[in-house]
């Protein structure tokens, strides 16, 4: 599990990110709150990867060792998983035999599931976050609606079954029965695997609803500024950010 | 970092494809080409006066004939260098077992044996210059479909062969159709009866290895009123230290109501000018389709045509290639609507990467009184990086007021962020690159048979395969 020791990031030359400090623990849900460009995004992608993120200094400790200058593909296999706010559409490239390589590229060299069995395993999913076949059958986030989208985003999450699940404002722009599958997708997971620790990053209150927190944090300019609890949540829906500054 | 290990794609291909193995050619006419040497050709097959007269009129057309004026740079080719006819096997042998070890063993290497088991069909396979493995499968014999290499059909069959070779591409119609026509040895020769349909596609390996060996193999298809026949190609080549010729000249012949579907996997070693004319004409409601896969060769220029004469005939020309570093591939199609009511199709499909060059080069004629035809023309092409070119020259004529040519042509870079995303799920940089590239060509792929969708994948992702950077 990650612990984020003084990490400063820089994008382009542009610092984004100063001296973060940040521990999750396994089975642990944190949920990152901020305003817009405030970095939230920067520090998801950097725990993830990218390699725009350029460590200017610090750490990001996972299972005890340094994982700097790991690569995106080395970071998924570790078990790590973002969700995007924007999936990307990959045409021509279908679901299902995307998602078991993926798949198949997180269990033991030589291991491998068939195509029925893992077909199986996706339909089974599928019907817990109600996601229509159709949808499945297509091509990799194509010819889908945002919401569409982030399910498909949810499906793949609950197939990898990764141990440090990212998401990027997944419940943002979407009708409240959307969110309904989004905090239902997260709760399985958490359920199906109690190990798994969950980065949230939302502007959504409503969150509070369906799953209770162990920590928020609040992010402005950069750097986490203050970290608390649930009601942490309630004040910033009262006061907003400024607030706390 | 992820476009650093595309540019790497291909690096290998020496290793991977570049076998060669050790044959001793039996029989070697030498370097160069000149009268003697046709004469010699000819009389090694014991040819009547016919064809000798066809070869050496045709090779004082090759002769006179100037290099295209446009397309790929031919400069650096040594016509004096080349082997105009090499034979790597006494005769054409009917029995696997009859095939000799060592050539087997390429095959294997290619992975025949396995193909054949697959497809429980009959296999031709052309070796060097000439067709050493032929087989046919028994059903089709009872159904009276003749498959043969081109030097046996030419003896057994004389009047239908005179009747079609070199009707749709005469010697007289470019510089590289006189030289096959003057030298040509080996190639298929297919005839399907009236209304006589395969449901297995007929198929032929054929590769060149011997330093220096041109291949000039001859294709004749003649499918007959109402019948339909899928016929694959699928060819590839070692790696050869100095540049080697491979010219060929297909001429398929769709009669009313037939239809054709002429496939081909084309992938020569990198040092191969690969030239080639093919043509089909198309009778009255007969369908003509060319789905056409360039991965190899130096410098290939290929632009199979249609001739659409009958009414309500249809054309399809599906193609894809796949430029690496030190290629020029400039492919296309051609059609020429006639016939009423006449339609076609063409979708291109081509990838450059790594200061590879892919050009689409097509050509559609429809004339006046083809009335209500329709072409639609579709070229797309990808780059994965700064060093490599794409180019598209179409010609689109119009002559005819009810009919209606629609084109549409993209280009576009490969997505970072495609690759991204698909590696933040934990798929390599080569895998993700594989399945970008593969979901760019699908629409293609999704028409050959499944064993050629693998065989075709299978290639792509080793052209992929390297370390992460």
């Amino acid at each position: 599990m990650p612990t984020i020791r003084n990490l400063s990031v820089s994008i382009e030359d542009i610092n984004i990110l100063r001296d973060i400090n940040l521990s999750i623990h396994s089975g642990e849900i944190h949920i990152l709150m901020g305003s817009n460009g405030s970095g939230k995004s920067t520090l998801a992608r950097t725990i993830m990867g990218f390699p725009e993120c350029i460590i200017k200094e610090g750490d990001i400790i996972f299972d005890g060792s340094n994982i700097n200058n790991l690569s995106l593909t080395e970071r998924s296999k570790l078990g790590i998983f973002l969700a995007y706010q924007y999936p990307v559409e990959v045409p021509g490239v279908n679901f299902v035999s995307f998602l078991r390589i993926a798949y198949n590229s997180h269990l033991p060299k030589g291991k491998g599931i068939n195509t029925i069995r893992f077909t199986k395993l996706i339909e089974e999913k599928a019907k817990l976050l109600d996601i229509k076949l159709s949808l499945i059958k297509k091509d990799l986030n194509d010819n889908m609606s945002g919401g569409e989208k982030k399910k498909m985003e949810m499906l793949q999450m609950l197939i990898l079954n990764p141990r440090l699940v990212i998401l990027d404002e997944i419940d943002s722009g979407l009708d409240i029965d959307a969110n309904r599958v989004i905090y239902k997708a997260i709760n399985t997971l958490s359920h199906q695997n109690k190990k798994t620790a969950f980065l949230i990053i939302t502007h959504n209150d409503k969150i509070l609803n369906f799953l209770t927190p162990n920590f928020v944090h609040i992010m402005t300019a950069g750097t986490i500024i203050k970290t608390g609890k649930a009601e942490l949540i309630k004040e910033i829906s009262k006061h907003g950010f400024k607030f706390h500054k | 970092m992820v476009l650093n290990s595309i540019n790497k794609l291909g690096n290998d291909y020496k290793k991977k494809y570049g076998f060669r193995d050790k044959v001793i050619n039996t029989l070697d006419f030498g370097k160069g080409l000149n009268e003697s040497i046709i004469r010699k050709i000819s009389a090694h097959k014991k040819e009547n006066l016919w064809m000798l007269q066809k070869r050496l009129d045709a090779y004082s057309i090759y002769l006179k004939k100037p290099l295209p004026s446009w397309g790929a740079d031919l400069s650096e080719l040594d016509y004096n260098s080349i082997h105009y006819f090499v034979k790597a096997s006494k005769g054409v042998v009917q029995n696997w077992n009859d095939v000799p070890e060592k050539i087997k063993d390429t095959f294997q290497k290619l992975g025949i044996p396995q193909a054949e088991r697959k497809f429980l069909a009959g296999v031709a396979t052309q070796y060097e210059s000439e067709v050493i493995y032929h087989k046919l499968k028994k059903q089709w014999d009872k159904v009276g479909i003749i498959f043969e290499d081109t030097d046996t059909a030419y003896k057994k069959y004389p009047e239908i062969f005179k009747k079609y070779f070199g009707k749709l591409v005469p010697s007289s119609d470019n510089k590289f159709s006189a030289l096959n026509t003057a030298v040509w040895s080996g190639g298929t020769f297919i005839y399907v009866p009236k209304g006589v349909k395969t449901t297995i596609p007929l198929q032929t390996y054929f590769r060149i290895n011997s330093k220096n060996i041109g291949q000039f193999e001859r294709t004749l298809i003649i499918a007959d009123e109402n019948s339909f026949i899928h016929y694959i190609e699928g060819c590839t080549a070692p790696m050869y230290t100095t540049d080697s010729l491979h010219s060929a000249v297909v001429e398929v012949f769709v009669e009313k109501g037939a239809r054709v579907r002429y496939t081909t996997i084309q992938n020569w070693s990198t040092n191969v000018y690969n030239l080639v004319t093919k043509r089909a004409v198309v009778k009255e409601n007969g369908i003509m389709e060319w789905v056409d896969c360039n991965l190899g060769s130096k410098v290939t220029m290929k632009y199979p045509s249609i001739y659409l004469v009958g009414n309500n005939s249809h054309g399809e020309i599906l193609s894809v290639a796949l430029g690496s570093k030190g290629q020029n591939l400039d492919t296309g199609a051609k059609v020429i609507h006639s016939g009423k009511n006449t339609s076609s199709i063409i979708s291109s499909k081509s990838i450059c990467k790594n200061g590879g060059k892919t050009i689409y080069r097509g050509f559609v004629n429809i004339l006046l009184g083809a009335i209500n035809s329709r072409a639609k023309i579709n070229c797309d092409a990808l780059i994965l990086d700064n060093n490599s070119e794409t180019d598209t020259y179409p010609t689109n004529i119009l002559n005819e007021g009810t009919a209606i040519i629609s084109h549409e042509a993209s280009v576009s870079k490969v997505d970072q962020q495609q690759l991204e995303y698909l590696m933040c799920r934990g798929l390599s940089s080569e895998d993700a690159s594989t399945l970008v590239v593969s979901g760019f060509i699908e629409p293609i792929v999704k028409e050959l048979p499944m064993e050629y969708a693998m065989e075709l994948n299978l290639l792509i992702k080793m052209n992929m395969e390297d370390s992460v950077a």
